[in-house]
């Protein structure tokens, strides 16, 4: 077992973790932060990204003992936990129809987190080519476009 | 019924800020004190005999509190033939048959126990095609059938068929014949959610079971029957639907995993979850069949359709679950989509060595859709007629009944066509064809759209709670999936009873507190739950507005106290005595305020905003009398079952639904000769709703539908060979991603406002996906000149029959 020490949304966490699981085990069932969803296990739906370091990463391939020292970021650390506790990105999903059964939605908006910090103000190819990564099987994407082209001119970048 | 306040407009569905945020509970979210963790051990042969099963190895491993077997376990025997025991005993039918689990401590160490359990097996040849298994002396998969009846035939003993009209005069009448061989493959519903189920049981021997599934009260009725095997006959089950990431009919059925957690938590009397990673749905959860079809239709030399015949043969796999009876919904599109005076339908289901199969949206619609409206193409180019107009010639009309004793009430195709065709530029894209490789194609489509009766009922119940705050709690038996289920409650509800959606809250579904309900499918839930609700809303409306004249004057007179408080000089200009003389009927309630309405002699309420009372409370002093005496509190209920048939399914007879959804989409497509790829330019959609319910949540259906219907022409397949899944990932079996949505989608809605609708509506959650392959077919034959007639069109089939054209 490793002790991990590392920040998770904002605040200084440890933990004890065995050293050949991954970061979305360390956050699901030993931390119990249970917002970061495993889709596939293999790097290929992109239902499980977080930013560590401030870069978008599938957490399904990430081995936990990696994160010592550094900064990671889930869908429960976007916004503050006060009143409704979203941020303006998820309300932008929220009100555009971009979450359906919702599955993918931590996901999808980690993704978008992640393209807005990177480009203020991407075009729908960008948004496309950010999502590729990110299987959704409910909404045919078109309202998740929408969603983040929303929060990008509502917030002038969009910043979770 | 109040006015159309809230219906028709998109506020954010009730459950969606737990989904952003990441607080939405799935089955993989959900644990409880003292859970063990449950796992499957799988069949190594595709068809064997069971020789010797040893668990010992695994019993050993620290950390395993129970394995199970058929060999130390009650019997149970699931699916609607009666075919698939949990646990097998004697032979092994696919690779994905179960011959143990294991319950431990942590998922990890009970995957390694199920790994250690030794199986030996004496293969049996198997059959993986339905050539194989429908060829002289082929093995039988089920010797005997649930009654220990010696079988002789691979062929489920299910008979779906359709003979209406004169086809031979029909094939007389024909100027033009077109005919061909279609097939589309096993698919994966791919819900991102996986699979799982956890079970518990009680001291008293009552089960609770949290469940992914759309069918909660036929899943009590099928766990009750389990209940018997394990002694606990007249204890009670409970089902309770968690978040679901996802359905698209992959919980039509209850499944073998789920009685395996029953299992295992019966046998160590702690909650066992089970859940399915995603190689283990793409190899264990049964797919949307594969059919083969053969369709034949004429027309005359003005294009209208003489004659239909459609054959399909499905491989159902080894066991039958509901989706063995995809040819029930296969009647619909052939006997019912365009006007055919004479229909042949014959379907054959077969039991193979492959996976068996389920339900998926669409459930057989699309399947033959394909072959309908591709060669209904063909009769176009035939006949010389235009592919739009030749559908508009064959157009259904409202108010027919069509050769199945559908009872079409409105039927906006007609107007669809038109959209769709401008829309779409037909006109001006059809026929460029071969010198640009640009090409257009389109297909309609008809689905249920009023509930579908496949069940002897077809109802839904409703429980509507008012708390003392005016919150209106709903209890619904019907399952929110993704599909918008709870935003179309709650704007139903809210205009139904006249509050506004945010006090409406949609409960958890749950067996112990929702009233019965046959399940989400075949489109049914919001069309279901809107009428259900109408009718609970009326009553309730009913009893607020007789208990209304008990308080509303002691509260008005409050409100003009206060007024009079502010403003010494204040004059309501009415006498009081008017209040004690209104009557229930004189009440109305709109967004959670009650007033009074018609000839009250009471000002209007514009200017005399103090006769609005807040419902909370109003109910407040109804349930809390002041006066003293008894008061109340308001829950009401109701059930709905629409007033249509179950089809008499050998005849293919009966009126199935309420109404029936039409509608159709254009695809432009470019294909790129060289490699074979199809480009989408651009997709019309249009469909008949009835009504719009939520705008953006029927969008997204729709989106999500094409999204569907997009992997199914072009992608999507799992491969098999020898019975084995060969693609159990997304690595080797493609979901359209963002990238392939990149074409510009035009949704347009037609507003028929059937009157069996609640506010009108028709059932959307299927359809989007139904016409999107044939509509594909069609686009590349008008780009390119060759049709292909097997899904997915891959870029190999492509290149093959554009190196068959130019060879020939
Ligand atoms: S779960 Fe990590 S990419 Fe799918
Ligand atoms: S909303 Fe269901 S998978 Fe994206």
């Amino acid at each position: 077992m490793n002790r991990v020490t590392f920040t998770l949304n904002g605040r200084s966490t440890v933990a004890v973790v065995d050293p050949h699981k991954r970061l979305i085990d360390l956050l699901r069932d030993t931390l119990g932060e249970t917002g970061t969803k495993e889709g596939c296990g293999e790097g290929e739906c992109g239902a499980c990204t977080v930013l560590v370091d401030g870069r978008a990463v599938n957490s399904c391939l990430y081995p936990a003992p990696e994160v010592e020292g550094r900064e990671v970021l889930t869908i429960e650390g976007l916004a503050d936990s006060r009143g409704k506790g979203l941020s303006p990105l998820q309300q932008a999903f929220l009100d555009n129809g971009g979450t359906q059964c919702g599955f993918c939605t931590p996901g999808m908006v980690m993704a978008a987190v992640d393209l807005l910090r990177r480009n203020e103000h991407p075009t729908r190819a960008d948004i496309q080519t950010a999502l590729t990564g990110n299987l959704c099987r409910c909404t045919g994407y078109v309202q998740i476009f929408e969603s983040i082209e929303a929060a990008a001119s509502a917030t002038n970048g969009g910043e979770s | 019924m109040s006015s159309l306040r809230h219906v028709g407009t998109s506020p954010p569905r009730p459950e969606g800020g737990d989904k952003v945020g990441g607080r939405a509970r799935y089955i993989h979210d959900i644990t409880v004190p003292g859970m063990l963790h449950g796992a499957i051990r799988y069949s190594d042969h595709a068809h064997a005999r069971i020789r010797r099963i040893d668990t010992s190895r695994a019993e050993a491993l620290p950390g395993v509190r129970a394995v199970i077997t058929a060999f130390n376990t009650p019997e149970i025997i699931i699916g609607f033939m009666g075919d698939n025991p949990v646990l097998k005993k004697d032979k092994v039918r696919q690779f994905r048959d179960e011959l143990a689990a294991v319950a431990a401590e942590d998922a990890e160490t009970a995957r390694a126990a199920a790994e250690l359990i030794e199986v030996e097996y004496e293969p049996l040849p198997g059959v993986f095609s339905v050539e194989e298994a429908l060829a002289e002396g082929a093995p039988l998969i089920h010797e005997t059938d649930r009654r220990g009846k010696p079988l002789s035939s691979n062929r489920l003993p299910l008979i779906f068929g359709h003979d209406s009209g004169d086809l031979a005069a029909g094939e007389t009448a024909a100027a033009f014949v077109a005919e061909g061989s279609f097939s589309t493959p096993l698919i994966q519903q791919s819900c991102m959610g996986t699979a799982g189920a956890l079970a518990e049981f009680d001291s008293n021997g009552n089960l609770t079971i949290t469940a992914k599934t759309q069918i909660p009260f036929l899943a009590q009725r099928d766990f009750t029957k389990a209940m018997a095997s394990l002694g606990l006959k007249g204890c009670s089950v409970r089902v309770v639907v968690p978040t679901l990431g996802g359905g698209f009919g992959t919980g039509l059925d209850t499944h073998v995993y789920e009685y395996i957690s029953i299992l295992l938590a019966w046998r160590t009397g702690k909650p066992v979850r089970v859940l399915y990673n995603r190689e283990q749905e793409f190899a264990y959860l049964s797919p949307r069949q594969s059919t083969e079809s053969r369709v034949r239709q004429g027309c005359d030399k003005q294009g209208r359709l003489t004659f239909r015949s459609v054959e399909v043969v499905q491989d159902n796999g080894a066991y039958a679950s509901w989706g063995a009876t995809y040819p029930s919904v296969m009647l619909l599109p052939t006997t019912s989509l365009y006007r055919v005076p004479a229909v042949r339908f014959r379907s054959d289901i077969v039991y193979t060595n492959n996976t068996y199969c389920q339900a998926m949206r669409g459930y057989g619609n699309p399947e033959v859709t394909l072959g309908i409206e591709s060669t209904l193409d063909e009769l176009a180019e035939l006949s010389g007629i235009d592919p739009l107009e030749i559908r508009r010639i064959n157009c259904n009309q409202p108010g027919e009944v069509t050769p199945m004793g559908l009872k079409v009430g409105t039927c906006g195709l007609a107007e669809c066509l038109d959209r769709a065709g401008e829309r779409s530029a037909w006109s001006e894209k059809r026929g460029q064809g071969r010198a640009t490789s640009r090409g257009i194609g389109i297909s309609s489509l008809i689905h249920v759209g009023g509930g579908g009766k496949i069940y002897r009922s077809d109802g839904s119940g409703i429980i509507l709670k008012l708390d003392d705050y005016g919150v209106v709690h709903v209890n619904y038996g019907g399952v929110e999936m993704g599909q918008g289920l709870h935003s179309a409650i709650s704007l139903m509800v809210a205009d139904g009873l006249g509050v506004k959606p945010s006090s409406v809250i949609v409960n958890q579904t749950d067996t112990a507190t929702c009233p019965w309900d046959v399940g989400t499918h075949a489109s049914r839930g919001a069309f279901m739950a809107g009428n259900a609700a109408l009718k609970a809303c009326a009553k309730l409306r009913a009893r607020l507005f007789e208990w209304a004249p008990r308080v509303y004057g002691d509260l008005v007179a409050e409100n003009i106290k206060r007024a009079r408080r502010r403003d010494g000089d204040f004059d309501p200009g009415f006498t009081e005595e008017l209040l004690a003389k209104l009557t229930p009927g004189q009440f109305e309630l709109l967004d959670g305020e009650l007033f009074p309405h018609g000839e009250t002699g009471l000002p209007p309420l514009e200017d005399a905003p103090w006769l609005k009372v807040d419902l909370g409370r109003f109910l407040r002093a109804v349930h809390f009398p002041r006066a003293g005496g008894a008061g109340t509190v308001f829950t009401e209920e109701a059930f709905y079952e629409p007033a249509t048939e179950l089809p008499d399914w050998e005849k293919g007879y009966g009126n199935m639904s309420a109404s029936y959804t039409y509608g159709c989409q254009a695809i432009e497509v470019e294909v790129d000769q060289e490699t074979g790829q199809v480009t989408v330019l651009k997709l019309v959609s249009a469909l008949d709703v009835g009504r719009v319910l939520n705008p953006q949540t029927l969008k997204g259906q729709v989106y999500g539908g094409i999204a569907q219907g997009l992997g199914y022409a072009l992608y999507e397949e799992v491969k098999t060979e020898g019975g084995r899944v060969l693609n159990p990932g997304f690595t080797d079996y493609k979901l359209p991603t963002a990238s392939e949505m990149a074409f510009p989608i035009e949704l347009e809605f037609v507003e028929t406002d059937d009157a069996s609708g609640p506010f009108g509506a028709k059932g959307v959650g299927e359809p989007g996906l139904v016409p999107t392959a044939p509509a594909m077919a069609n686009a590349i034959q008008d780009a390119i000149g060759v049709r292909i007639r097997d899904l997915p069109i891959t870029p190999e089939k492509i290149l093959d029959a554009l190196a068959a054209r130019d060879g020939a």
